[in-house]
């Protein structure tokens, strides 16, 4: 059963230098458990995809479901609930709160879902675990070396337990070796269940994934499935 | 959000910007100080007033010889009286309203018992003072008629002097000599405690009006009946003031005093000097209350100035925080909250500030001051309505900001 369903999805800026179409007519259905690249020429439509499947913005026209919820009937509280439950972002630039420890921006999505401090704290942890940064919960983002941000980034979107997790670029502001530790822990949580939509413009970064959708002019020129190279593999290739 | 954990949040944001969230406080910290200020000077007039009525009775006036207008000095009170118990007598049967008229006569003593001597005032009274001033004996007994008439060395002591002279032993039907003189006690005064002007009101002595002016105080008052001054009390606040005008008129007539000449008395109306003291003080309220309410505005407007700069410069973080699932309302509470705690923070500050300079002004103006819980916790919510009215626009734009514009704000 498709997690995500799009039909005719299109997206419209009316700007006062004319109309610009981000996205037209895409059509798509993403399994659960699947790990999707989505790679494309910039001005593409990446972003604009992720940002109407990630329910941050609406489509000028079309349908979208998300876990079988018509995401276009839902109010801008609904849309936050769906944010807040289904779906766990990951930016390129990791977007952490300066002031708050590891911990505290892990716990952010908690805040929002209402879960009390002991509950938090314990599941944040938890989560600061599966990305392998369980000791550094106390330190803030300016102590921590950019894969650390991203990681500790990565333990946000996934503490609410969402069905899907979306990334756009999350290597981008990251050197090769740290971009191919955090594919590592990509494919790692795919392995455990959690739908993965990433964007990349990197083609390695690409390979990661078990289905590539490259997208040119806000439209779907290519959708395949492939063999992922396995990050792990490529790192102990490399320390060779 | 919860709400303690929102203001907490909003705590370290303040914290995080120490020296201009002081700076935006400001404001609302003069504001308040001025509240507090106000209010405590305000009450503290108004327990002046209080205060000097309790001490002095209310609806007083008093007549004293010598005209303050006079160019010169004023005659000394006991120098060549123009005043007499037979004015007094005039005032009390002639003048509408008038419960009371007291004349006396005032000197300092030496008032010995035994091995103790106690230096204090005296005054010679009749049975009008013990109305007027609204004074009445704790123990014992106040003069009667004939002691009066007759002018009988029987004295009265305030407390203090009873507490120095006799310990705790009883001072009735003791002895005491004044000028060597030696009066019997026949009562003990109830305590009056200290005046609005800070002079303990229990160390003086009272004798018969005769008395006094015989064998006391002095050669002066002994020829013809005249006394040092005349308290007059009155029924209500409101016969005073024609009162005054019939006693000028009765007391000219009296002393034969025609056409351009100058009164030889004075009276005062002494309700009307706590009411000057009043007055002053709610003048000065004024000012402050006007300071109040340009400083609460100023110190609004810098909230929600500060607030809209915060706004713009947390963009990425109110976007990141929509991404995660807040709610519009979460951003907006949680705006509305920092600015709260801002404006209350504030408020804090100007309490203490508040309460220091009504101290001040109490200690310059010889004002008793008070703080009243009253006053904080009115201070307290004006400060929070402050930051709720003001950080309201700042809150909402925060709210409404979208998303994605916001995550990809620099
Ligand atoms: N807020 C916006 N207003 C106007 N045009 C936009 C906006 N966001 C994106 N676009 C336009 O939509 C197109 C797709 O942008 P985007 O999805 O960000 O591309 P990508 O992420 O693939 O680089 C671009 O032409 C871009 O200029
Ligand atoms: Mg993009």
């Amino acid at each position: 059963m498709a997690l995500i369903e799009t039909r005719d999805l299109r997206r419209v800026y009316d700007l006062d230098a004319g109309r610009v179409v981000a996205l037209d007519s895409v059509s798509l259905d993403i399994d659960k458990g699947d790990f999707v690249a989505v790679m494309g020429p910039s001005g593409s439509g990446k972003s604009t995809f992720m940002n109407l499947v990630g329910c941050l913005d609406k489509p000028t026209t079309g349908h979208y479901r998300l876990a079988d919820t018509a995401v276009e009937r839902l109010d801008a509280d609904g849309l936050a609930r769906l944010r807040n439950r289904e779906i766990g972002f990951v930016f390129q630039q990791f977007n952490l709160l300066p002031r708050v420890d590891a911990l505290g921006n892990v716990e952010l999505p908690m805040v929002y879902a209402g879960f009390d401090r002991r509950t938090r704290r314990e599941r944040a942890l938890h989560a600061l675990g599966r990305v392998g940064l369980a000791e550094r919960a106390h330190h803030r983002p300016m102590q921590l070396s950019g894969g650390q941000q991203q990681r500790v980034a990565i333990a946000r979107a996934l503490v609410n337990g969402p069905s899907l997790l979306l990334a756009d670029e999350p290597t981008g502001a990251l050197d090769s070796r740290t971009a191919n530790e955090i594919m590592a822990l990509f494919q790692e949580l795919n392995r455990e269940g959690v739908t993965i939509v990433l964007v990349t413009h990197d083609a390695e970064v690409g390979r990661h994934a078990h289905r590539l959708i490259r997208f040119r002019d806000g439209r779907v020129t290519e959708d395949h499935r492939q063999v992922p190279v396995d990050a792990r593999a490529l790192a102990r290739e490399a320390a060779e | 959000m919860r709400l303690i954990e929102a203001i907490r949040s909003a705590f370290s944001a303040i914290a995080a910007n120490a020296l201009r969230s002081l700076l935006t406080m400001l404001g609302i910290v003069i504001g308040v100080a001025a509240v507090i200020a106000m209010v405590a000077i305000g009450s503290g007039a108004r327990n002046l007033v209080d205060q000097q009525i309790r001490s002095l009775g209310a609806n007083l006036a008093i007549v004293t010889p010598g005209n303050v207008t006079q160019g010169g000095a004023r005659l000394g009170a006991g120098a060549a009286s123009s005043l007499t118990d037979d004015d007094a007598h005039a005032i009390r049967r002639e003048v509408d309203g008038v419960v009371a008229a007291a004349p006396f006569v005032q000197g300092g003593a030496q008032v010995v018992a035994g091995g103790s001597n106690w230096a204090t005032r005296i005054y010679g009274i009749d049975r009008d003072w013990f109305s007027a001033r609204e004074w009445d004996v704790a123990t014992g007994r106040t003069f009667d008629p004939e002691e009066v008439r007759r002018g009988d060395i029987v004295i009265l002591l305030g407390q203090t002097v009873a507490r120095n002279l006799f310990g705790e032993d009883d001072p009735i039907d003791q002895i005491v000599r004044v000028r060597n003189v030696p009066f019997r006690v026949i009562g003990v005064m109830a305590s009056k405690g200290q005046s609005a002007f800070g002079q303990d009101q229990d160390d003086v002595v009272f004798v018969p009006l005769d008395a006094g002016r015989r064998r006391v105080i002095g050669r002066n008052y002994a020829k013809d009946g005249s006394v040092g001054s005349i308290f007059v009390k009155f029924a209500d606040e409101s016969d005073i003031e024609p009162g005054i005008a019939s006693m000028t008129e009765l007391l000219r007539q009296r002393h034969r005093i025609t056409g351009e000449q100058e009164d030889d008395f004075s009276i005062r109306n002494l309700t009307e000097i706590a009411n000057t003291a009043s007055a002053s003080a709610n003048t000065l309220s004024m000012l402050l209350a006007a300071v109040a309410a340009v400083s609460l505005l100023v110190g609004g407007i810098g909230i929600m100035n500060i607030m809209l700069v915060s706004v713009t410069e947390r963009t990425r973080e109110i976007g990141l925080r929509l991404a995660v699932g807040a709610r519009p309302r979460d951003i907006l509470s949680q705006f509305l909250i920092e600015a709260t705690t801002l404006s209350t923070i504030g408020g804090a500050l100007g309490i203490g500030l508040g309460a220091g300079a009504a101290y001040l002004v109490a200690q310059l103006a010889g004002w008793p001051s008070l703080v009243s819980t009253n006053a904080i916790i009115v201070a307290v919510g004006f400060s929070a309505l402050v930051g709720i009215f003001f950080g309201f626009y700042p809150a909402q734009r925060a709210a409404r900001l979208d998303p994605i514009e916001a995550l990809r704000r620099e």
